[in-house]
């Protein structure tokens, strides 16, 4: 465990260790996140995790002089999420050319053909590491491996609200309209944010996810 | 009730502290980009002081008053008018029915008007905040445009009794204004600094490029070169942040940044210092100075201190 300072009001805390495989690693995280916003303790507004660490934001003026060490042995104290707890939610994509603007991309990158790279997309179980970058972002880990394309030379100035796309290892879903410089690969009918709803996001930390190829009738009777 | 928009002004929107606790579903906390300016303003006439404002940032914003309210303002160099009074910063000002109010920027940065009672939009995930990136929150997710109707909220008691003590249009009293350090800002380490980074961040005065925003400053000056490629793990980033990209020109992230990233965290402006990163306009010049995390902490301390300080006093006055 390894803590730092981000900034004069958190503390970033790094749980990488030798032993942990990214899967490990992710519900020791997700249990250390959980285990802390449970404590409620004083002074602290905000947890939030990612890939292999969790963030703790605080007023400084309500903190406790132990902080530090009370941290630390909340973490310790957590141990691994249960799995069965976790979700398993469906996202139906259409894979559409309209929809897939990097299909070809992706296909010129892996050699595979366009049927191909969707079967293996939507075969695939993925985890959600963490949600980000925006409202109901969610970083998919478990991309298989034919699949890891960089991102674009240069980002989108836009792109749709519901495209699936991937980079890298990741794959995601852009809940909103936004800039953006992953490989879009389909789109889904879901709402990923909704502003009006608790929790405001379909994905939570710790979900699984599949993707679903759906037609663009289908599509569209989702949308409706 | 509501206050007419005459005139928008250029990227004017309605902001409160922002959103608390949502950074697990990617939401930033937004918000006023100098909360404490916000906060001085709203204490001033009687409101708690995270209710629901206007933060201004350049053109000419002309609003309307229906119903007799009081104002103040906090930030940069702008020239406020109510009818033919100008209003120092910092004071209040009595509206009358009718009246019109006027916010002229002197010079490029960011004011925060507070109005009793507040700006009434709904609240939405626990704010009045409008987020401009996800498009929602404040009035319809978006900058303020000439003709909106933006709905005011109930003054408090508090509110009436200050307004009751403004013998003449401007009060005689005023908060305490903080004032930083001309071009500097105050940063901290942060995890991913090394010494030779951080000694090309601390020796130069870079400008803030044309492409900054709510989300971030992006400076312009002589190349950092991080320290090593690799590629790091997206993790927590927080406003105040200074971010290091390939490209080797660093980012200070403001108030309404993104909630992870995965660029080198290089150094951190401390907190009492956003307010003054907030300031900070398109080739605008700034530079850094290194200070050590647990000043920045005390600092911290010091300024909650001196805003409880004057809001018990308030409360002592008019209570």
């Amino acid at each position: 465990m390894k803590i730092d300072p981000l900034g004069d009001s958190a503390l970033i805390i790094n749980l990488a260790d030798k032993i942990s495989d990214s899967s490990g690693l992710l519900a020791r995280v997700l249990s250390a996140a959980e285990t802390i916003e449970r404590a409620k303790l004083p002074g602290v507004i905000d947890v939030t995790s990612s890939y292999e660490s969790v963030a703790v934001f605080f007023q400084i003026t309500q903190l406790g002089p132990d902080f530090e060490d009370r941290i630390r042995a909340l973490i310790a104290s957590a141990g691994v999420r249960v799995s069965g707890k976790r979700r398993r939610v469906e996202i139906p994509v259409c894979y559409d050319e309209e929809f897939a603007l990097d299909l070809k991309r992706v296909a010129n990158h892996t050699s595979l053909t366009p049927d191909a790279i969707v079967a293996l997309h939507s075969s695939a179980e993925y985890t959600v590491a963490c949600i980000g970058f925006m409202p109901g972002f969610p970083f998919l880990a478990g991309l298989p491996q034919p699949l890891c394309v960089p991102r674009l030379e240069s980002p989108r100035t836009k792109v749709s609200a519901g495209s699936v796309a991937i980079a890298n290892a990741q794959a995601g879903v852009y809940p909103l309209e936004s800039p953006g410089g992953w490989n879009v690969l389909g789109r889904t009918p879901l709402q990923l944010f909704r502003v009006n709803e608790s929790p405001p996001t379909l994905l939570q930390p710790g979900d699984y996810v599949h993707f679903r190829r759906i037609t663009r009738a289908e599509f569209d009777v989702f949308k409706q | 009730m509501t206050v007419s928009v005459i005139s928008a002004g250029f990227q004017t929107t309605v902001q409160d502290c922002g959103r608390v606790g949502l950074r697990k579903f990617g939401v930033t906390p937004g918000g006023a980009l100098d909360p404490i300016s916000l906060r001085l303003a709203n204490l001033l006439i009687g409101n708690l002081e995270c209710t629901a404002g206007l933060e201004c940032v350049s053109g000419r914003l002309r609003l309307r008053f229906h119903d007799e309210r009081i104002l103040a303002w906090s930030g940069g160099e702008f020239e406020v008018r109510v009818g033919d009074n100008l209003v120092p910063i910092l004071h209040c000002a009595r509206v009358s029915t009718d009246a019109e109010i006027e916010i002229l920027p002197q010079r490029h940065g960011r004011a925060w008007l507070a109005i009793s009672g507040g700006i009434n939009v709904p609240e939405i995930l626990g704010s009045r905040a409008t987020d401009l990136r996800a498009h929602f929150g404040g009035w319809e997710g978006r900058a303020l445009r000439d003709g909106d109707e933006l709905p005011l909220g109930v003054e408090s008691e508090l509110c009436a009794r200050v307004r009751d003590e403004i013998a003449d249009q401007v009060s005689d009293w005023s908060a305490p204004r903080f004032v930083g350090r001309g071009k500097l800002l105050r940063i901290i380490r942060g995890k991913n600094w090394d010494d030779s980074m951080g000694r090309k961040l601390l020796a130069q005065t870079f400008r803030v490029a044309m492409n900054s925003d709510r989300m971030g400053l992006r400076l312009d000056g002589e190349e950092i070169a991080p320290a090593s490629r690799r590629e790091l793990v997206s993790e927590a980033v927080t406003p105040g942040t200074i971010q290091l990209p390939p490209s080797g020109a660093p980012v200070i992230l403001l108030q309404g940044c993104q909630t992870i990233g995965g660029y080198p965290k290089i150094a951190h402006v401390i907190t009492v210092d956003l307010g003054y990163a907030a300031q900070l306009q398109p080739l605008h010049e700034v530079g850094f100075e290194l200070i050590e995390l647990e000043e920045a902490r005390q600092l911290l301390r010091e300024r909650e201190r001196e805003i409880a300080l004057f809001r018990a006093g308030l409360e002592a006055r008019f209570g």
